[in-house]
């Protein structure tokens, strides 16, 4: 293969581009985030509660959440694991994409200050609380094999669940891509292989998640596949859906990243109707 | 660079996709594919769909949590979104490849790059267009694999696209256990070492082992 001069000025001038947003945003970005949520703080006015929903261990439920309403997913028990899903209610092919979450961000690991985002370069949630910073974006969930082969019969999964929480909304199984599962603490060793550290987790634990467009959301209630307890008893899952105080202009979520500024772009000029 | 591989057996398919082009085929049960990446260091953004229910597709997070491992190679299973296994990774002359990280796009490009990089071709550009081919549209689209491409994660969490390991006429042969179409970008992204900052043709072969 024999570039031309021109050609390798090009492939000189992208790299040294590509370091440059790579040192930014693996060194001073991440460096500014917050520690996690103490498990006593941030409170919720009760007068802005829309709905609480306990979700039992093994089930699912579906919930409408408006941009600028947040969902506290909060781990009563401590074993329970929130696989989570949404949609853009103004057209679901638009949803939530683990990939681009991760990758954009150059981190796997989900805390506070992070952003999840769709597939269309647009910010889902911000994450505005979380006490754990123990979640898993990447090795999914479970489904009618894995928990059959698990626990045996008569155990609900996490797939079968998406898809019927996808369908109370005329949504189907090619709607449900990617899933991210809170209070699962999955990280990847040094040799590559995923570990799962149960003391990550407490009884306890929230997370909040402010909607940065009108969603659909799913939640299923049932224990991640990784998770080493030999029986099936997740506990209850609350939800809590509730009216959050507009981001300000210093907004954590908004500002604490390059990425994450240039996905809210992306979510303004969608909002204003200039972009699709 | 194909030439240079033993095939014994019937070859079903041969073909030298372009850089930054698609391409799409059905892989019989039994039948193995073989994905070269010709000149190296190219990233090779693929995706499978069981053709007995094109609903029913390849899961990234599927598959890593199966062989509780992050990175793909020899003896992976490529998972299905209902826990089916679609095909085996038989053998890997490269030895790391991603499933992390996604395909690049128009949207998500703005977001990681800047603004102005929004009119340039994407991975997700091909894949919609040739899913089109099978009634299958942008919902079918989901995160993908990526062969030859080096995503690794560390213990904190960070995840970083770095310089590709492949050298010129590596190959990676996957054996389908079921009847899989397959859908292929060769990834024309410009801003990252995927593809070495200059994407290259790869050569693809389906070819069914003597019995």
């Amino acid at each position: 293969m024999i570039l031309t001069e021109a050609e390798k000025v090009e492939i000189t001038a992208h790299r040294k581009r590509y370091e440059e947003l790579k040192t930014v945003g693996q060194g001073e970005a991440p460096r500014a985030l917050p520690p996690a949520t103490s498990r006593d703080d941030a409170p919720i006015v009760e007068n802005a509660i829309v709905h609480r929903e306990i979700v039992p261990a093994g089930w699912y439920w579906t919930m409408k959440l408006d941009r600028g309403e947040t969902l506290r997913l909060l781990n009563q028990s401590g074993k329970s694991c929130g696989a989570l899903t949404a949609w853009n209610r103004a057209d679901p092919s638009e949803r939530l994409n683990h990939a681009d979450t991760v990758k954009v961000q150059w981190a796997a690991a989900l805390r506070k200050g992070r952003v999840i985002l769709s597939d269309m370069g647009r910010v889902v949630f911000s994450i505005t609380e979380d006490t754990s910073g123990a979640h898993d974006a990447i090795t999914g969930v479970s489904n009618a094999r894995t928990v059959l082969d698990r626990y045996g019969e008569g155990f609900r999964n996490t797939r079968d669940n998406l898809a019927l929480a996808a369908g109370k909304i005329g949504l189907d199984r090619a709607d449900i891509a990617s899933v991210v599962n809170f209070f699962a603490p999955v990280s990847v060793s040094e040799d590559g292989t995923f570990r799962w550290d149960e003391n990550k987790r407490s009884a306890g634990d929230f997370v909040d998640l402010r909607a940065e467009l009108d969603l659909w959301v799913a939640i299923s209630n049932c224990p991640h596949p990784m998770d080493p307890a030999k029986i099936y008893a997740p506990g209850d899952l609350v939800a809590i859906r509730y009216r959050s105080k507009p981001p300000m202009a210093d907004d954590l979520c908004r500002t604490a990243s390059a990425e994450a500024k240039r996905a809210f772009e992306n979510n303004a000029l969608y909002l204003e109707g200039t972009a699709q | 660079m194909t030439k240079a591989l033993k095939t014994s057996g019937r070859i079903i398919v041969d073909f030298e996709i372009p850089a930054k082009k698609p391409w799409s085929a059905f892989v019989k049960k039994g039948q193995t594919l073989r994905i070269v990446d010709t000149h190296g260091q190219q990233a090779i953004d693929t995706l499978f769909y069981c053709a007995d229910n094109l609903q029913e597709r390849y899961s990234a997070q599927d598959t890593l949590r199966a062989q509780v491992s992050a990175y793909i190679s020899t003896g992976t299973k490529i998972v299905s979104s209902e826990g089916r296994t679609m095909l085996r990774v038989t053998a890997d002359s490269c030895g790391l490849h991603d499933t992390s990280a996604g395909a690049c796009s128009c949207e998500s490009n703005t977001v990681r790059f800047g603004h102005e990089t929004k009119y340039q071709h994407a991975c997700r550009e091909n894949f919609v267009l040739e899913a089109t081919k099978y009634g299958l549209g942008k919902r079918d689209i989901v995160p993908n694999l990526n062969f030859f491409m080096n995503v690794p994660i560390d213990p904190q969490g960070n995840f970083t696209v770095v310089d590709g390991v492949s050298k010129p006429g590596d190959y990676i042969e996957l054996v389908a256990e079921i009847d899989v179409l397959c859908l292929i970008s060769n990834c024309p992204q410009i801003n990252n070492p995927c593809n070495g900052f200059y994407p290259t043709p790869v050569q693809v072969t389906i070819f069914e082992a003597d019995s």
